[in-house]
């Protein structure tokens, strides 16, 4: 790369540049070499950053109206919602921006397992992310609670139960989330302090999210090691700020037709009710992007073995890197891979249904098949599939089956592919 | 000499890392117990009901200490319902009778024991209760039959003041 040759052309530039190098990090980011055969799943990366700082904006504004107090709250948010100027806009793009945060998250994270992403040298980047992701649920979660409706109450009120399994000391915990005997005013105030804190440590998290990208660089459709810059690269400007913006603007118009044309489809009735402490609704669900972990915690009969599978089903996430065994990044060419990648997607799929499902009968039954089936995938398929499965040959560029002839052979003479 | 003067060094390093981890700890505690139960929360101790109005077989629900809590006037049906049931069918064996000192009033916390929702009255198996949440059942006791809850519902200290009167807390 050509960081450290760069100087910038002005002599003021030059000047500013030598006491802070901020016009090198500019360059890094606009000459930044891209992998050129980077599909359109590729720029939901673009997308999420887009995402955070929707919520950030729409965050900062609503807090200016919104009162954190057990009394003030459900009304503060009909305040919003009638009186200010523009507040329904803006409550229902961050309502409907949570759940575009979390779609964009998902396909994110399907891209990553698709391709390989996760696996060395990107196993810190990866693992950001997860951090990232978790952040993010209890970000969500805890902004659910603060209209203060009956899902708001009810939800809040089983997430903190689910700390009571923990022997010995979880009623203490749970006591102390709560600063109470109940959740109440005082779980209110600091979730809505928490709140507006998360964003900003998200925020953070993203930063070193793509300064540990660009390290190794970008993986790519077909997960081979490039050189960079190369045959194989393209620079980041403007290539792929041209398609991270086309496909930000097809992602802003499916977003747009929540906020303005079902802007509650996504939320739940009974949150439209001010929170009641005495009645809890027939059927409390949570949000739409964290059910496959309810299903999961649901589908174990046991408090607190329940609570241990829902973690660890994040956690396993965690330690992938290292759970997948096979050095072939791109599922283009693990044959049994991709076919298992496709179940785990359904997989996936099935226990977001049956999260929103009540747990009996049939429901209960299915869930805890996918359940099982989650956990086999990560640590019983994928570190066996490593060692049995016969993958097809990996070309040796990105160019190569086009062009002939290779841009790498520098790296086939190391053996690094 | 030399020889000495290292082991002097790292006398002092590990001595100012204890007191530095000391000083941390002290810091922090402050900042993590602000948010426990605050003197105001824990002032709500106790709530006196006015019960002379509740006809056998149903149950009012007031709130103490934020929490719902249920006070049921139980049939006689229901308090041999109960009473029969041996204590090897039970999940978390206890005697009703230790239960509801007074077998008529049933004074419980409305919680259920798995993850904290409000059990509904009359439904369910053992024709207690049953949690819409995630599908415990608890009989005429509130003793858990049936469902993912590890425990009973909670019964709460109390005492008739009179007849009519009961203090909760």
């Amino acid at each position: 790369m050509s960081d450290h040759d760069y100087q910038p052309s002005s002599k003021l530039g030059k000047w500013f540049n030598d006491r802070l190098p901020l016009l090198t990090l500019s360059n890094h980011l606009r000459e930044y070499p891209t992998p050129k055969n980077l599909n359109y799943w590729w720029t939901f990366g673009g997308i999420l950053t887009f995402c955070l700082i929707v919520q950030i904006v729409t965050g900062l504004t609503l807090a200016m109206h919104y009162i954190p107090d057990s009394d003030l709250a459900f009304a503060s948010v009909e305040h919003i919602m009638r009186d200010v100027n523009y507040g329904w806009l803006i409550r229902y793009v961050h309502a409907n921006g949570a759940s575009m945060f979390f779609l964009a998250v998902y396909i994110h994270i399907f891209r990553a397992l698709y391709y390989g992403s996760y696996k060395s040298p990107r196993e810190i980047i990866w693992i950001i992310g997860m951090i990232i992701y978790f952040l993010m649920m209890a970000t969500a979660f805890m902004g659910y609670v603060l209209p203060w409706g009956q899902m708001s109450f009810w939800g809040a009120t089983v997430i903190t139960n689910l700390f009571s399994a923990i022997p010995f000391v979880g009623e203490g915990i749970v006591a102390w989330l709560w600063g109470g005997f109940a959740v109440d005013n005082p779980t209110l105030t600091r979730f809505y302090a928490l709140h507006y804190l998360l964003p900003f440590l998200i925020f953070g998290l993203v930063a070193l999210h793509i300064w540990a990208l660009h390290i190794p660089g970008n993986n790519n459709p077909i997960g081979i090691e490039i050189k960079k810059p190369s045959k194989d690269t393209v620079p980041f400007h403007p290539y792929i700020v041209i398609k991270d913006g086309f496909a930000l603007l097809m992602f802003m118009i499916v977003f747009a037709f929540f906020v303005f044309y079902s802007p509650n489809i996504l939320g739940h009735a009974d949150n439209y009710i001010e929170a009641n402490p005495m009645v809890t609704p027939a059927h409390i669900v949570p949000e739409w992007y964290l059910l496959p972990f309810y299903a999961i915690l649901r589908s174990v009969p046991d408090k607190l073995f329940g609570v241990i599978a829902m973690f660890a089903a994040i956690f396993v996430l965690i330690i992938l890197p290292w759970l997948d065994t096979s050095k072939i990044r791109s599922a283009v060419f693990r044959p049994l891979y991709k076919q298992f990648y496709w179940i785990l997607f359904i997989d996936v799929l099935i226990l977001g249904y049956m999260g929103a499902m009540p747990a009996e009968g049939l429901y209960l039954l299915i869930a805890r098949v996918a359940t099982a089936y989650y956990f086999i995938h990560f640590l019983i398929i994928l570190p066996i599939l490593g060692y049995k499965e016969k993958t097809r040959p990996v070309p040796l560029s990105i160019t190569e089956p086009v062009l002939g002839g290779s841009p790498n052979l520098e790296n086939i003479k190391k053996k690094i592919i | 000499m030399s020889d000495k003067k290292p082991k002097r060094r790292e006398f002092l390093f590990t001595v100012s890392y204890a007191v530095g981890a000391v000083g941390v700890v002290a810091v922090t505690w402050p900042l993590i117990d602000q948010m426990n139960p605050d003197a105001s929360v824990k002032a709500l101790a106790s709530t006196e009901v006015d019960i002379s109005s509740v006809e056998p077989g149903k149950s009012i629900t007031v709130l103490w200490r934020g929490k719902p809590v249920f006070i049921k006037r139980r049939t006689q049906a229901e308090i041999d319902e109960a009473r029969k049931v041996k204590l090897e069918e039970l999940k978390h064996p206890e005697k009703d009778e230790d239960r509801a000192k007074n077998p008529e009033w049933l004074v419980m916390l409305g919680i259920c024991t798995h993850l904290g929702c409000v059990p509904l009255n009359d439904k369910g198996d053992y024709n207690g209760w049953f949690c819409p949440c995630h599908g415990s059942h608890y009989d005429t006791s509130g003793r858990i039959r049936k469902g993912p809850a590890p425990t009973n519902m909670e019964v709460p200290k109390y005492e008739f003041l009179n007849a009519n009167t009961i203090k909760i807390g």
